[in-house]
C-alpha cells in the first residue's frame, strides 16, 4: 500500500439527509484511505449511499444533506470539513475532480466542446488562448479522441455517448487533479464502449499520481480496474480488502452473495442455479441496532439481530463488518435450494398438433424433439425519415432508417433464444415487430405454424394469448393505479376467458408462483420494489400460459442481488410452463445463462447464430469476439486481451456497404469486406457466422485469445 | 385518483398557509351559495319595501350586523341579502361550466392523444385556432348570437338559452382542457403498461379509460381548479358587461354595473360589497388551485 501520507483520509464519517423534520443518517461510520495513484472501488447497489459518499467527499451535498460532526475528512493533510465554500471552489477547479454518470447531461448543450474544456484550464491554472488550446488537443489525444481539432468545434449532442464520456474524462484530467471521483462513468454505455473507457482510465491513471475513487454497481468493472475495494450496503461498509483477496475469499456474506449472483460468461442454467440474496435492502429510515444485512443473510444468528457488528480489522489489511466473518469463507457454499434446470421439456399442448418442421439447429440441450415454435423469415423494418426542406424541394425521398434488415430466426418450443447486440443494433425493434407493437415493412412471421398478422389489432385472441412480453423497465410496465391482483387478473379474464372469481384465485396462485406472498395481491406498484414489480410483470405475462414470451432486457434495470433471483425465477417458470423465451439483453453473461441458442445482431442484421455454449468459444464472428472480450469478468485474476472497438456505430440511415461491420472490424481482410456482403459460413449443424474469413482461419486467429478460460464456465467457482 | 391520494391532497392543501386560507374562504363562500335563502334576512332579493339608500349598519369592531349590514340600494333592496342570494348563481354557473368542460374536454383530449395521426392533427389545429381568439371577446360574441335567436318559450332551446353563460363557459374551456388532457395522454400512452394492454388485445376504449385515464386525472384536477377560478371571473365579467344575468337578478357583476356612475355617489356600498365579494372569491379560488397544483405536482 501507499507508504506515503494518504491523499484522502476519511474516518467515522456520518452523512445525514433531512426527511421532513428529522435528519436520517444515510451513510454511517464511513472510512477510506486513498493514496496517490491508487484506484479504490466503491461498490454498492442503488440506495447503498455510494453517490452520497462521493458528494460528501467533495463537500458538495445538497441543502438537505449534511456531514455530522465527529468525522474526519482530510485531503492531502488538510481538513476539508473546516473549509469555506470559496476554498472548496478553488480545490474543485484544480485538485479535486468529478466524472459524472451521464456525460450528456453534464456537458452544456449550447457551448462548443473546446470552450468547455479550455474554461477548465482557465479556472484551474489561468491558462488561456493558444496554450490552453494546445493543452486541450494534447489531452484529447490522450483520451483517444479521433480528430481532436474537429471534436473541439462540435457541440455535445454531435458526439456519441462514449465520446462524451471521453470529453468529461479529459475535462477532469486536464488540470492534473490529485483526486478524481468517478461516479458510474460507464453505466449508461455499451459493453464494447465500457471496455474502451476502462482501458483508457487504467492507462491514464498509471501515468499520473491521481488517486481515483471509482463508484459502480458492477463487480466486473471493479475486478478489472481497482486495486482496493469497499463494499457498501445500506450506508455502511460491509467489507474492505484488496481486490484480489476480496474476490477470492470474501469475508462478508453480502460480498459473497454479490459475487455469486452474477452469472459468469458461459455459465448456463443447465449447470447450476444462480445464487441469490433473498429479500430487499432495508429502508433508509430503518435504524438498525442490529446488523443491517441480518434480514437477508444466510448465516445470520441471533446475535446478528441484537448486536451491531463493528468494522473489524482482519489480517492482510482487510476490514469486515460481520460477527461470523471467519466462517464465511470456511462454510461451504450453501447448496442451492432448487436443482438446475432439467434438460428437455414437454411440448406445449397447443404445439403438439403442429407438424414438426425440419430443424436447422440439430441436436442441442433440451432437444427432446422440440418443434419449431416461431419462425421469422426475412423480417425487415424501415422507419421513414421526414424529408428536409431541401430534399422536399428537390423531390428526393430521404433514405429510411433500416432498423431491422432481413432477419431469419427460428425458435423451438420451450427453449430460449438469446439476442445480443449493442444499443442501436435493432434488437428491440425486432422484438416489437414480433410482438406486433411495430408493423413490419416486409417478411414473414410464423408462430406454431400459423401465419401471424402484422399488427396486434389484427391478431386473433389465440395468437395474442400465446405471445406475451416482459418489459425492461419495471417502473413503467405496471399501471400505477392497478393493484398486483388487478394487473394479473385482467389477462386471465381477457385471454384465458376465466370468470372473475376464478381469475382472482388464479391471480393469487400466479403470485405465489413468482414467490410473492398473498399479501402482495392488494399492493400497488409504488408499494413494491423494482424486483417485486418485475415479478408481478412476469406473473402477468405468464397468466395466459403463452408459448412464447419476449423478454426485453428484463433484468437490466434491477440491482445485482435482485437480478439473479429474477433470472432463476424465469428459468424455473420456463421449465414449469414449457414456454419459450426470446431473451434480449446487452449483457452476454446474462443471456448466455438462460439461452439455448444465441443470435448476435449488428446494425439490423444477424451476424452469428449458434448454440449458446458455442458462442463463447472460437470461431467467433469478429463482432462477437469483441463483445465476449469486453465482458468485465468479476475475477481480478482473469485478464483477457480486450479487443477494443471504436465507439462510433455507423448510422442505420447510412449503412456501410459490403460487410456492415467492416468500419470497426479488427480482423478486416481488405476491400472484399467493403464491397461484398459476407456469406453465411456453417460451422457444425447449428453454428453460422456471416463473415468473409473462413471458419478454420477464424479459429486459428482467435485461439491465442484467452478464450479457453471463458468457455467452460464455473471451473473456478 | 386513489383515496389515499385524495387524503394527501386535502392534507397538503391545509398545511400551506396560503392554500389553507384559500380553501377555507372558498368553503366560507359555499355557505351562502348552498343555504342562501336560509341565511339571508330577506329571502326575496327584490323586496323593495325597505327605506332606500340606507348606509351599512355592519360594525366589525362590535361584531354586529345591524338592520342592513351592507346598506340598501337606491330602490330600497337589502344589499346584504342580495349578495348572499347571488352566491349560488355564480357557483352554479362556474361550477357546472367547469364540470361540463372538464368532462367533455378530457374525453376529447384523451381520444386525440391516444388516436394520434391526422385525427389529432386536424382537431389540434381547430383548437389552436379557437384559443387564438381572446376568451372574453369570444364569450361576448357567443352570448350575443344566442340571445338573438328566437325560441318558443318553454322549448328546450329556450331552456338552453337561459343558461347561455354556462354554455359559453363550457364551450370556451373544452378546447383548453382537451389540450391539457391530450398532452398528459401523449406522455402516458408510451408507457409500457399501455403496450402490455395492447398486446393482450384490449379495446381502444378500455385502454383509454381504464389504463390511461387514471394517470391523467391528477393533471385534470389541477386544470379543473384553474378553470373554476377563471370561470368565476368570467361569470362576474359577463354580468358586469350586461351579457350575463339580467336585471333584477342579484348577480354580483350585474350589481356592480347597476350601481356604478352617478349612483356610486349616492350608494357606494351597493357597488363596493358585491365587488369585494367577487375579489375575495376570485383570490380564494386562485390560492386554492395554486395549492392543488403544488401538491399534485409534488405527489406525482
Amino acid at each position: 500500500m501507499s507508504a506515503a501520507a494518504p491523499l484522502l483520509n476519511v474516518d467515522k464519517l456520518t452523512i445525514s439527509y433531512r426527511i421532513k423534520r428529522d435528519w436520517i443518517p444515510a451513510v454511517r461510520d464511513f472510512r477510506l484511505r486513498l493514496g496517490p495513484g491508487q484506484i479504490v472501488g466503491l461498490v454498492g447497489e442503488s440506495g447503498s449511499g455510494k453517490s452520497t459518499v462521493a458528494l460528501a467527499l467533495m463537500r458538495y451535498l445538497s441543502g438537505n444533506g449534511r456531514v455530522e460532526s465527529g468525522g474526519l475528512l482530510e485531503f492531502a493533510g488538510e481538513d476539508l470539513l473546516a473549509k469555506s465554500n470559496v476554498d472548496m471552489r478553488r480545490l474543485w477547479s484544480k485538485r479535486i475532480k468529478f466524472v459524472p454518470q451521464n456525460a450528456g447531461a453534464a456537458l452544456n448543450p449550447s457551448i462548443k466542446i473546446g470552450r468547455q474544456v479550455t474554461e477548465v484550464l482557465k479556472a484551474a491554472d489561468g491558462i488561456e488562448g493558444k496554450a490552453a488550446t494546445d493543452a486541450m488537443i494534447d489531452m484529447f489525444h490522450q483520451v483517444n479522441l479521433v480528430d481532436p481539432e474537429r471534436v473541439a468545434e462540435r457541440y455535445p449532442h454531435e458526439l456519441s455517448g462514449g465520446m462524451q464520456q471521453r470529453v468529461t474524462i479529459a475535462m477532469a484530467l486536464i488540470s492534473n487533479p490529485d483526486l478524481l471521483i468517478m461516479d458510474e462513468p460507464t453505466t449508461g454505455l455499451d459493453v464494447t464502449t465500457e471496455a474502451v473507457i476502462l482501458d483508457l482510465v487504467r492507462g491514464l491513471i498509471a501515468d499520473r499520481h491521481t488517486g481515483v475513487i471509482y463508484i459502480t454497481h458492477n463487480l466486473g468493472v471493479v475486478a478489472q480496474l481497482c486495486e482496493r475495494v469497499l463494499v457498501l450496503y445500506a450506508g455502511e461498509i460491509m467489507e474492505e480488502a484488496d481486490a484480489h483477496d476480496l474476490f477470492q475469499h470474501p469475508h462478508h456474506p453480502y460480498t459473497r452473495g454479490l459475487i455469486n449472483s452474477v452469472p459468469k460468461p458461459g455459465q448456463s442454467k443447465y449447470q447450476a442455479r444462480l445464487q441469490s440474496i433473498s429479500g430487499n435492502p432495508p429502508a433508509l429510515t430503518q435504524q438498525a441496532s442490529a446488523c443491517v444485512f441480518a434480514d437477508r443473510c444466510p448465516l445470520a444468528i441471533d446475535r446478528c439481530r441484537t448486536e451491531k457488528p463493528p468494522l473489524e480489522r482482519l489480517p492482510a489489511a482487510r476490514l469486515a463488518r460481520c460477527h461470523r466473518w471467519e466462517e464465511v469463507d470456511a462454510v461451504a457454499q450453501p447448496p442451492s435450494k432448487s436443482p438446475p434446470i432439467a434438460m428437455g421439456g414437454d411440448l406445449p399442448t397447443s404445439a403438439s398438433d403442429i407438424t414438426p418442421l425440419p430443424s436447422l439447429w440439430g441436436k442441442g440441450p433440451g432437444d427432446g424433439g422440440a418443434t419449431t415454435l416461431m419462425r421469422v423469415s426475412d423480417l425487415s423494418k424501415q422507419f421513414p425519415v421526414a424529408a428536409t426542406l431541401r430534399e422536399a424541394l428537390r423531390r428526393v425521398k430521404p433514405t429510411p432508417i433500416r432498423a431491422v434488415d432481413g432477419v431469419d430466426l427460428q425458435l423451438r418450443a420451450g427453449q430460449t433464444l438469446g439476442l445480443v447486440g449493442e444499443s442501436g443494433s435493432g434488437k428491440t425493434t425486432l422484438a416489437r415487430l414480433i410482438i406486433g407493437l411495430e408493423q413490419r415493412s416486409s417478411g414473414k412471421l410464423e408462430l406454431l405454424g400459423l401465419d401471424v398478422r402484422n399488427s396486434v389489432r389484427e391478431r386473433s385472441p389465440d395468437v395474442l394469448s400465446h405471445l406475451q412480453m416482459v418489459f425492461q423497465n419495471p417502473q413503467n410496465s405496471l399501471n400505477p393505479y392497478l393493484s398486483a391482483r388487478q394487473a394479473i387478473r385482467r389477462p386471465l379474464i381477457k385471454l384465458r376467458g376465466l370468470p372473475p372469481d376464478a381469475a382472482d384465485a388464479e391471480a393469487l396462485a400466479l403470485l405465489e408462483r413468482v414467490n410473492l406472498r398473498a399479501e402482495y395481491a392488494e399492493r400497488y406498484p409504488d408499494e413494491l420494489s423494482g424486483g417485486e414489480k418485475q415479478r408481478v410483470a412476469i406473473a402477468r405475462a405468464f397468466a395466459s400460459d403463452p408459448a412464447l414470451i419476449i423478454c426485453d432486457e428484463p433484468v437490466s434495470a434491477l440491482d445485482v442481488s435482485v437480478q439473479s433471483a429474477v433470472l432463476n425465477l424465469l428459468a424455473q417458470l420456463q421449465e414449469a410452463h414449457s414456454s419459450a423465451y426470446l431473451f434480449i439483453s446487452h449483457d452476454l453473461s446474462v443471456v448466455g445463462y438462460l439461452a439455448d441458442t444465441l443470435a448476435v445482431m449488428y446494425l439490423g442484421q444477424i451476424c452469428e447464430v449458434g448454440e449458446a455454449r458455442e458462442l463463447f468459444q472460437p470461431p467467433y464472428h469478429p463482432y462477437t469476439e469483441a463483445l465476449v472480450s469486453a465482458i468485465p469478468v468479476a475475477d481480478p485474476g482473469h485478464k483477457t486481451e480486450r479487443i477494443l472497438l471504436s465507439d462510433n456505430l455507423p448510422s442505420a440511415q447510412n449503412l456501410p456497404s459490403g460487410c456492415r461491420f467492416h468500419t470497426r472490424c479488427p480482423r478486416k481482410i481488405g476491400v472484399v469486406c467493403e464491397q461484398e456482403a459476407p456469406p453465411w459460413r456453417e460451422g457444425g449443424a447449428s453454428h453460422r457466422i456471416r463473415c468473409h474469413i473462413p471458419l478454420d482461419e477464424l479459429t486459428t486467429l482467435q485461439s491465442d485469445l484467452v478464450a479457453a478460460d471463458l468457455a467452460p464456465a464455473a471451473e473456478d467457482s | 385518483m386513489k383515496s389515499s391520494q385524495i387524503a394527501n391532497l386535502i392534507r397538503s392543501l391545509l398545511r400551506q398557509p396560503q392554500s389553507a386560507l384559500g380553501t377555507l374562504l372558498v368553503l366560507f363562500f359555499l355557505l351562502p351559495a348552498l343555504f342562501g335563502p336560509q341565511l339571508a334576512p330577506y329571502a326575496n332579493p327584490n323586496d323593495q319595501s325597505h327605506d332606500a339608500r340606507q348606509p351599512p349598519t355592519l360594525d366589525i369592531g362590535a361584531l354586529q350586523l345591524g338592520e342592513y349590514p351592507f346598506g340598501t340600494d337606491r330602490l330600497g333592496r337589502d344589499v346584504y341579502s342580495r349578495v348572499i342570494l347571488g352566491a349560488s348563481s355564480i357557483f352554479r354557473i362556474a361550477g357546472l361550466g367547469t364540470l361540463v368542460s372538464v368532462v367533455l374536454g378530457s374525453a376529447l383530449g384523451l381520444f386525440m392523444g391516444y388516436a394520434g395521426g391526422w385525427v389529432d392533427e386536424i382537431l389540434g389545429r381547430v383548437i389552436d385556432a379557437l384559443l387564438a381568439i381572446p376568451a372574453l371577446l369570444l364569450a361576448l360574441v357567443l352570448v350575443g348570437i344566442i340571445r338573438n335567436l328566437d325560441f318558443a318559450a318553454g322549448s328546450w332551446q329556450a331552456g338552453l338559452a337561459d343558461n347561455v353563460v354556462l354554455l359559453v363557459i363550457s364551450a370556451l374551456y373544452i378546447p383548453i382542457v382537451a389540450r391539457v388532457a391530450r398532452s398528459a395522454t401523449l406522455d402516458i400512452k408510451t408507457r409500457e403498461f399501455v403496450e402490455a394492454a395492447e398486446i393482450r388485445g384490449e379495446s381502444k376504449l378500455y385502454i383509454i379509460f381504464r389504463e390511461i385515464m387514471p394517470s391523467v386525472i391528477p393533471s385534470l384536477v389541477v386544470e379543473a381548479s384553474l378553470r373554476f377560478s377563471y370561470a368565476i371571473f368570467l361569470v362576474a365579467s359577463l354580468g358586469f358587461l350586461g351579457f350575463g344575468a339580467r336585471p333584477p337578478s342579484p348577480d354580483w357583476g350585474l350589481m356592480v354595473n347597476e350601481n356604478r356612475g352617478g349612483f356610486y355617489q349616492l350608494t357606494p356600498w351597493a357597488l363596493e360589497f358585491p365587488a369585494l365579494a367577487i375579489a375575495v372569491l376570485v383570490i380564494a379560488v386562485n390560492l386554492m388551485s395554486d395549492g392543488i397544483r403544488r401538491s399534485v405536482q409534488k405527489g406525482a
